[in-house]
């Protein structure tokens, strides 16, 4: 079965003379040097912060769906995961600092990740997405179910403890920016480094073709589960993100149904198979309803209320999956290579 | 606990038993499409929701209910083809996972455009069905869901014979079993396909107007797919029987779980025990119960 027909094309096509790092460093670069000065609160609170955790949501997604080729629909269970973990081992855990609590909280995604991965061992297709949804409803579930998790707060609500790394109090929004930029920085390089080596190769070549892979030797229930493990161990992480850096109060009934289908709508628009097509998916996504709204009740005025506004959103962000799979079907990475291979020929010439 | 009583446990088994059906209505509507042209429509729930929506909003015109009937029937059929036209065609030929994210993007199309035609209110919806529970031999079974079955009983049959004798069931049959080779034999796949999304639009009514009539008209309406999906996994994708058999067993088991073992775990167990049973299954048979083996070419 082949799930996807996008072509194994190298990560990164830089401008003639370039070498391959230099347009990531400079993208970092401007992120951590010049946004800090130049963005205002609003700017943080409402689009970096949510733009950041999500891309590192679509880029744990994309390793599992786009370069291994099985659908999930329960991204935002493992993104719960992650932020509840975090919340508890930082809660019973005395004095473990900021990152033990992060990578446990991706470990248990990673495992929760696992348990809920054995079924691909014997689905395909539709049968595994729809069994995904499992996980989706069983944590959500467990965690309002269970007060323990939340540490006996109503409905399940946390908290966010007050960040500190290494001494220093993490707060405010630049500060949160900048600690959700590195983590995200540091896990989007390691992503990188995973698709490109042998493991990667082998993700793609289980979703290609199953049967092949395991005649050429590819190991295939490990490199599944593998992809489950590290897809959620990321998302887990992004999780953590989400609501240790971004929003500082969660509940379970954040995590929903949803936020799943926005992580993976995150991956279509953005482009399956690709690193840097979950950044402009998750800021398309982000940016999308703010611009929507400001231009309803600039257009419409006061017709434009709330409830209006939200099925619009609906409406128009569902005709944008339907075109992008029809238009653009290897999605905005795929549009973003075109249009700079386009430009350098244009400075080429001129 | 005090002794295992009988009756009571029979009591249960009916009432899931039955709404059982009820999940097995919906459940038809994804059969429908699966079975012609490969792609779980997600939009099966919204197009539900559609349905109900436009109904009870045309009876709150004083519309009769034949009439709007007819008419919801024929923006079903108008909808189907609209989706033929805009989002199968230019999608022919494409893996059917990107089929199913486009099913899903139309989920929310169509739940937005339902919402934002006919406002966001909750309508209740009354079938002049009296929901009187009546006694058999000491279990107390409620009179609308033998009702609801009913209709079940007789949706599917309407079905089986329009699947098997009419010129256009045969030429869905064919459709399912190779499109190549229909398609060779000059059969119409647009065609085809437009009218299986109208049929499925019919019974998106149908179950629209049975379980609107139990939870109200509302968004929460189109949620019911979360409910048809196991019992599609247990059941198979592509088979009329197993939707059916899926749908009872899911039922049942649900309902017998909430009560015996609820308890237990805390409650609430509904939104998740379907979807760990029909794991359960699958993890024993990979196609469902009454799905076809994919027989699979290197």
């Amino acid at each position: 079965m082949t799930a996807f027909a996008t072509d194994l094309v190298p990560e990164i096509r830089p401008a003639r003379g370039l070498p391959g790092w230099a347009l990531p460093v400079a993208t970092l670069a401007v992120a951590y040097l010049a946004v800090p000065l130049l963005a205002t609160n609003y700017l943080f609170e409402a689009i970096l912060l949510p733009f950041l955790a999500l891309s590192l949501a679509g880029v744990g997604l994309n390793i599992l769906t786009g370069y291994a080729g099985q659908v999930s629909l329960g991204s935002a269970a493992f993104m719960a995961v992650g932020a509840y973990a975090a919340y508890n081992v930082h809660l019973r855990v005395e004095g473990l600092p900021l990152i033990g609590s992060i990578v446990a909280a991706g470990l248990s995604a990673a495992a929760i990740g696992l348990a809920f991965g054995l079924p691909s061992l014997r689905l395909k297709g539709f049968y595994l997405a729809v069994s995904t949804l499992a996980a989706q409803f069983f944590v959500q579930w467990a965690l309002t179910k269970f007060s323990w998790f939340s540490n006996d707060s109503a409905s399940g609500v946390i908290d966010a403890p007050p960040l500190q790394i290494a001494g220093f109090a993490v707060d405010g929004p630049v500060g949160r920016y900048l600690f959700a930029l590195t983590v995200v920085a540091v896990l989007t390089f390691l992503s990188h480094r995973l698709v490109i080596s042998q493991t990667g190769r082998n993700f793609i070549a289980v979703r290609d073709n199953e049967t092949a892979a395991r005649i050429i030797g590819v190991p295939v229930l490990k490199t599944k589960l593998l992809a489950f493990a590290v897809s959620s161990f990321i998302i887990g992480i992004a999780g953590v993100l989400w609501a240790f850096a971004y929003l500082r109060t969660v509940e379970p009934a954040g995590f929903n149904l949803d936020r799943s289908f926005q992580i993976l709508f995150i991956v279509i628009i953005g482009g399956l198979a690709t690193i840097r097509g979950a950044f402009f998916g998750a800021a398309l996504i982000v940016v999308f309803p703010l611009v929507l709204s400001r231009f309803g009740s600039l257009v419409l005025g006061d017709v434009f209320d709330s409830g209006v506004l939200d099925m619009s959103q609906r409406i128009v962000l569902g005709a944008l999956i339907i075109l992008f799979l029809v238009l653009e079907p290897d999605g905005l990475a795929a549009l973003s290579d075109r249009l700079r291979r386009r430009i350098a020929t244009g400075l080429r010439r001129g | 606990m005090d002794g295992f009583d009988g009756l009571f446990f029979l009591e249960v088994l009916a009432g899931g038993l039955l709404s059982g059906v009820m999940y097995a209505l919906v459940a038809i509507g994804f059969v429908l499409i699966y079975k012609t042209s490969g792609v779980l429509n997600f939009a099966q729930g919204a197009m539900l929701l559609f349905a109900a929506l436009t109904f009870v909003s045309l009876t709150e015109r004083g519309l009769s209910f034949p009439l709007a009937f007819a008419i919801t029937f024929s923006i079903m059929v108008a909808l189907g083809i609209a989706i033929e036209r805009t989002v199968l065609r230019p999608l022919t030929n494409r893996p059917p996972i990107t089929l199913f994210m486009a099913t899903l993007g139309l989920s929310y199309v169509i739940e937005g455009a339902a919402q934002l035609i006919w406002g966001t209110q909750v309508h209740g919806l009354d079938l002049g069905i009296e929901d009187v529970p009546f006694d058999v031999g000491g279990v107390f079974i409620s009179q609308f869901d033998l009702f609801a079955a009913a209709v079940a009983a007789t949706l599917v049959a309407v079905l089986s014979v329009f699947f098997r004798y009419t010129r256009i069931g045969l030429g869905f049959r064919a459709v399912a079993d190779d499109p190549f080779a229909a398609l060779a034999v000059g059969l119409r796949l647009p065609f085809i396909w437009a009218t299986v999304w109208a049929a499925a639009g019919l019974v998106a009514l149908v179950a629209g107007l049975l379980w609107g009539a139990r939870v109200g008209v509302q968004f929460s309406l189109s949620l019911v797919v979360l409910k048809a999906l196991p019992v599609l996994v247990l059941g198979g994708f592509d088979s009329i029987p197993g939707a059916i058999v899926g749908g009872l067993l899911i039922g049942a088991a649900e309902k017998l779980a909430e009560v015996y073992l609820g308890d237990y775990v805390g409650g609430g167990i509904e939104s998740w025990f379907a979807y760990v049973l029909a794991l359960v299954v699958l993890l024993v048979r990979p196609s469902g119960l009454f799905g076809q083996k994919r027989v699979e070419r290197v």
